[in-house]
């Protein structure tokens, strides 16, 4: 009789109520996780975030929705706030308004470790005095995980990062792109729901980019866990992306997929941002009617085929934005709906292609031709460009029309 | 189709996202006296509490009366406030010699900071540029004999020093101390000036000599101008140092020119009869107004010359 | 073949001002610094007794000073007060850096208050503690007066615990110092380890305690260092405090040398005590600077 009264009291503290509660845990979260799927509802959801340190506005009333297993990349210049963003939505930076949902829980209120998330940083920041077995289960033994289950976890994730011959070497024995991989390990191995990734390949040299770029694609086709992902580099944010949320100044300025943002930019900052080499941008007036015409200097384009977002677009300045590659040159440019006869000027072999700069109505224009067609400085030849192609903005507030 | 009734059960558990209003919205709540400021927040007190207890109890001591502390004990705040110790302990407090305070202390430890700091930094800011900028044979030996020599402890090289201040005469002399504390504070200074001057940038010290100037020409007119923080933090340090300095003080003077912390202790440890507890803590109060002045005048740059590694007194 | 005698000349000439400008250094180091070590080493062996005289007799001051029990004293004090006061600086000055980092208000306050004992003199300090710990108008007569007749603290007069006395007065002048350079080690560990750890769920005591301390294992051993070249000089502190008393159970390496040096008289023993000191030193610090330096050189 006492005996079973002391088996209650202790019962909850031994190991195997451990066990079945992080069991429990972890169905309940696997349901949840069904649930929200099935019935639609978003992986992370923002709603009308706002953050301000003092008088200064890093986010302003934003809100985003990224969808189950989808790869959603930030984008934006430094100081933009995609990092801050990410911060608020791991929870390490508390918001000034606005709400934070994820697979449809609330989460605003609690702390980093119980939001269900994982995040690499910059810095992967790895414990440097633990081994990589260590470094995996050092949370999850702060959080009394049983033994057997620490084990089988690690050995999971080893798999399915192949770390394992590395799991007893220190972070300072380990090469980037294996360091990388413990970090997301790291995230791993407590079952998250959503990954988080701040700025990871900043710090690396060109090509050790590129390699990690490729495994973290690899990795989400494997796992296909919703990812976030922060990055100033656009290539990055293209190759990666299922969706991108391009960010100026604490908003959102465009959220599409990568061929949207590229092929149809809602504003000159998102046209100027995307696209290396850069947007060329002329500045002129519209002319507005039946056969809508842009006019800069001596310049006439006609714009039928261009698609208006704003069928009711009233005359006056613009800006016209049309991109190096979408240039034709030669016969080619000749028989674009416009096509223009110019001066070349500067010519910047580029290996793959030549980008070749010129001047169109009083600006630099710059539009991109093979590396062997042999363009001089000094000759003229006709370029042209089909409007479709192109974006017009309005020059004040740089919305397209 | 999905199993619509489960689903909606299930729906029906999840807070509405759509529904903005609902659940937990902006910055979490957080109780203004949370568990962990607290204890935070006790727990500095308390260290406080222990740091500033004897400065309290110096201040209190040393303005009540002698009837008063051989009544009250020494926390309670005086009831009677009178500045007569500190006169005392100014002017006519005995030394075992004579009996003129702690003013020809004050005036003696002046008389030795002074020039001892503008020696030793003259030399020693000199040095560090020569170090970082000319760098010649032998320049780096001397400099690690230099650092290497200032962990040995001073008692090894007293006597030694006792000797050749003798052989040049100026032992027990004023200007003697000064050449003892500017020998002394060299490693540390040179250190920190050297530091300094390796890292202002190369172009600077090459464009001076473009345009001609020498070594002292670069020295007075590009280095000087741009070091004066620097220049203060060393200052800090030496005035520190020197003025709380006890050691050199009691070998290389004469009773005459015994700096302030000579004299305090003699007046508090070795005064025979009655002891005047107010007048000893007035003392001390007055021996370390220097070096506490300098320390909160000088805020961060105090800190700034910790971190330079100095450790003195 | 010897370079011509006018390139030998214009090599001298050349960095002529710096090497002026250094004179006083090298001078110091060689003369103060080198030299003087070497003399008091040379000298230890001799019976030199008012002033220096070079007759050698071995290894007899060594002899005669281990048999003293005021320097036996004296070196067992140094042990135990150097422990002591390393792990309790150690210790609190991390505390307190940990305490300060928590990005708290009135940090300045606080760091002011902290750090201003490191700007008194020795002295002074050992003054003030003296008139604290005083038995008859200090801590015990106040604990006494509220209540608890039989309270005893009086260290300074007790030779079994003076050196506790002591130690009190000195970890309250040098902690800030070890708070100074622990908040600078602390302020440059990466803020990302602080987020993955909260991300892990680690609470904050754990994180300190398991990452960040081993993570600063270079600024604990130069503040160590430095602590100990500090711990071996202890002097002004005990001649203000205790006087070395009560007898000579406060007695210290520094005052014995100090004392025989140009109290007693006798110069040999001043000597050897110090070179004694010298060679306490050098135990510590050569394992550092190999530790610092040679893994720089491996690594």
């Amino acid at each position: 009789m006492a005996g079973s009264i002391v088996d209650k009291l202790i019962y909850p503290f031994s190991r195997s109520a451990r066990a079945e509660r992080t069991a429990r845990h972890t169905a309940e979260r696997a349901k949840l996780r069904e649930t929200a799927r099935s019935a639609g509802i978003p992986s992370v959801s923002v709603r009308d975030l706002s953050l301000s340190f003092g008088t200064v506005a890093a986010l302003e009333h934003l809100d985003l929705d990224v969808m189950d297993g989808e790869f959603l990349v930030l984008l934006g210049p430094s100081g933009c706030g995609k990092s801050t963003l990410l911060n608020c939505i791991a929870g390490l930076i508390d918001v000034t308004d606005g709400q934070i949902f994820i697979n449809g829980w609330n989460v605003t209120w609690e702390e980093p470790k119980d939001r269900h998330i994982g995040m690499v940083f910059q810095s992967y920041a790895l414990y440097p005095q633990m081994s990589v077995r260590r470094n995996l289960s050092f949370g999850l033994r702060s959080a009394r995980v049983p033994d057997d289950e620490i084990k089988r976890r690690i050995a999971r994730t080893a798999e399915i990062l192949q770390i394992e011959p590395l799991l007893d070497r220190k972070p300072s024995q380990l090469s980037g792109g294996q360091r990388q991989r413990v970090a997301i390990g790291r995230a791993l191995v407590r079952d998250v729901d959503v990954f988080l990734f701040d700025e990871p390949l900043s710090n690396l040299d060109a090509k050790l980019r590129s390699e990690l770029r490729v495994e973290i694609k690899r990795l989400h086709q494997k796992l296909a866990n919703t990812m976030v992902y922060v990055t100033h580099d656009q290539i990055e944010a293209m190759t990666l992306a299922d969706r991108i949320a391009v960010m100026k100044s604490g908003r959102i300025q465009q959220l599409g997929a990568p061929h949207e943002i590229y092929g149809h930019p809602v504003n000159r900052f998102v046209a100027g941002f995307i696209g290396s080499p850069p947007m060329n941008f002329l500045s002129g007036q519209l002319e507005p009617g039946p056969s809508p015409v842009f006019r800069a200097e001596q310049l006439h384009v006609p714009l039928d085929r261009y698609k208006f977002d704003d069928r009711g677009a009233a005359g006056g300045r613009c800006v016209l934005g049309i991109r190096p590659e979408n240039v034709a040159v030669g016969a080619e440019g000749t028989a674009r709906p416009f096509s223009h006869e110019v001066e070349i000027e500067i010519v910047e072999p580029m290996g793959a292609n030549t980008l070749v700069w010129t001047k169109l109505a009083g600006t630099n224009f710059a539009f991109l031709v093979d590396s062997e067609s042999g363009m001089k400085v000094g000759e003229r030849v006709t370029i042209g460009f089909d409007p479709h192609r192109a974006s017009l903005f309005d020059d004040a507030t740089g919305v397209r029309l | 189709m999905a199993d619509l009734p489960a689903l909606e059960a299930a729906a029906s558990r999840i807070p509405a996202v759509s529904r903005q209003l609902a659940g937990p919205r902006g910055p979490k709540p957080r109780p203004a006296l949370s568990r962990r400021n607290a204890i935070l927040y006790g727990t500095l007190i308390v260290l406080a509490v222990y740091y500033l207890l004897p400065l309290y109890v110096m201040v209190v001591t040393s303005l009540k009366g002698m009837p008063e502390i051989r009544l009250g004990n020494i926390f309670s705040p005086p009831v009677n406030i009178t500045f007569e110790p500190w006169v005392k302990a100014w002017a006519t407090a005995c030394t075992g010699l004579n009996c003129d305070g702690l003013s020809r202390g004050f005036w003696n430890s002046v008389r030795i900071t002074v020039p001892s700091v503008v020696l030793s930094i003259a030399i020693a800011s000199v040095n560090g540029y020569a170090l970082a900028n000319w760098r010649f044979k032998g320049a780096n030996l001397f400099f690690t004999i230099l650092i290497v020599g200032s962990f040995i402890p001073y008692q090894v090289m007293i006597y030694p020093l006792v000797i050749i201040l003798r052989d040049i005469g100026l032992y027990g002399s004023l200007p003697g101390l000064v050449i003892v504390h500017s020998i002394f504070g060299m490693p540390i200074l040179t250190l920190l000036f050297r530091n300094y001057f390796t890292s202002i940038p190369e172009e600077l010290f090459r464009a001076g000599r473009v345009d001609g100037a020498g070594f002292w020409g670069i020295y007075f007119k590009i280095m000087m101008p741009m070091s004066l923080p620097i220049f203060v933090v060393a200052m800090i340090i030496q005035i520190t140092g020197i003025w709380n300095d006890f050691l050199f003080g009691v070998i290389y003077t004469k009773p005459e020119s015994y700096p302030m912390t000579v004299q305090l202790n003699n007046i508090v440890n070795s005064s025979q009869g009655v002891k005047e507890y107010n007048v000893n803590m007035a003392a001390t109060i007055l021996t370390g107004l220097v070096p506490l002045f300098v320390y909160f005048a000088s805020g961060k740059l105090f800190v700034r010359g910790i971190a330079a590694g100095a450790v003195k007194g | 073949m010897t370079a011509p005698s006018h390139m030998r000349r214009s090599r001298i000439l050349r960095n002529l001002n710096a090497k002026l400008a250094s004179v006083p250094m090298i001078v110091t180091a060689v003369i103060v610094f080198v030299g003087g070590t070497a003399w008091t080493i040379v000298y230890s062996f001799t019976s030199s007794k008012l002033l220096p005289r070079l007759a050698f007799v071995g290894l007899e001051q060594y002899e005669r000073l281990w048999a003293t029990p005021r320097w036996v004293v004296a070196i067992k004090n140094l042990a135990i007060y150097g422990a002591l006061s390393l792990v309790f600086q150690l210790a609190l000055g991390f505390v307190l850096a940990a305490l300060m980092d928590q990005k708290i208000r009135f940090e300045n306050t606080f760091r002011t208050i902290f750090l201003y004992p490191f700007a008194l003199s020795f002295i002074v300090t050992g003054l003030v503690w003296q008139w604290i710990l005083n038995p008859t108008f200090g801590i015990q007569q106040v604990v006494r007066s509220l209540g608890w007749a039989s309270f005893t603290f009086d260290p300074l007069y007790n030779a079994d615990v003076v050196i506790y006395g002591l130690l009190i007065a000195a970890l309250w002048q040098g902690t800030g110092l070890v708070m100074c350079l622990m908040l600078a080690g602390l302020r440059g560990i990466d803020e990302d380890i602080w987020k993955a750890a909260r991300l892990d769920g680690i609470p904050t005591w754990k994180t300190y305690l398991l990452i960040i301390v081993p993570m600063m294992r270079p600024v604990f051993i130069t503040t160590l260092v430095i602590i100990t070249s500090g711990i071996v000089r202890v002097y002004d502190l005990v001649v203000a405090q205790t006087s070395g008393g009560p007898g000579i159970s406060s007695e210290v390496p520094a005052k014995y040398v100090y004392d025989y040096m140009f109290l007693a008289q006798n110069l040999g023993q001043g000597l050897a005590a110090s070179t004694m000191m010298l060679i306490t030193v050098i135990i510590v610090v050569v394992p550092w600077a190999y530790l610092q330096f040679g893994r720089k050189r491996r690594g």
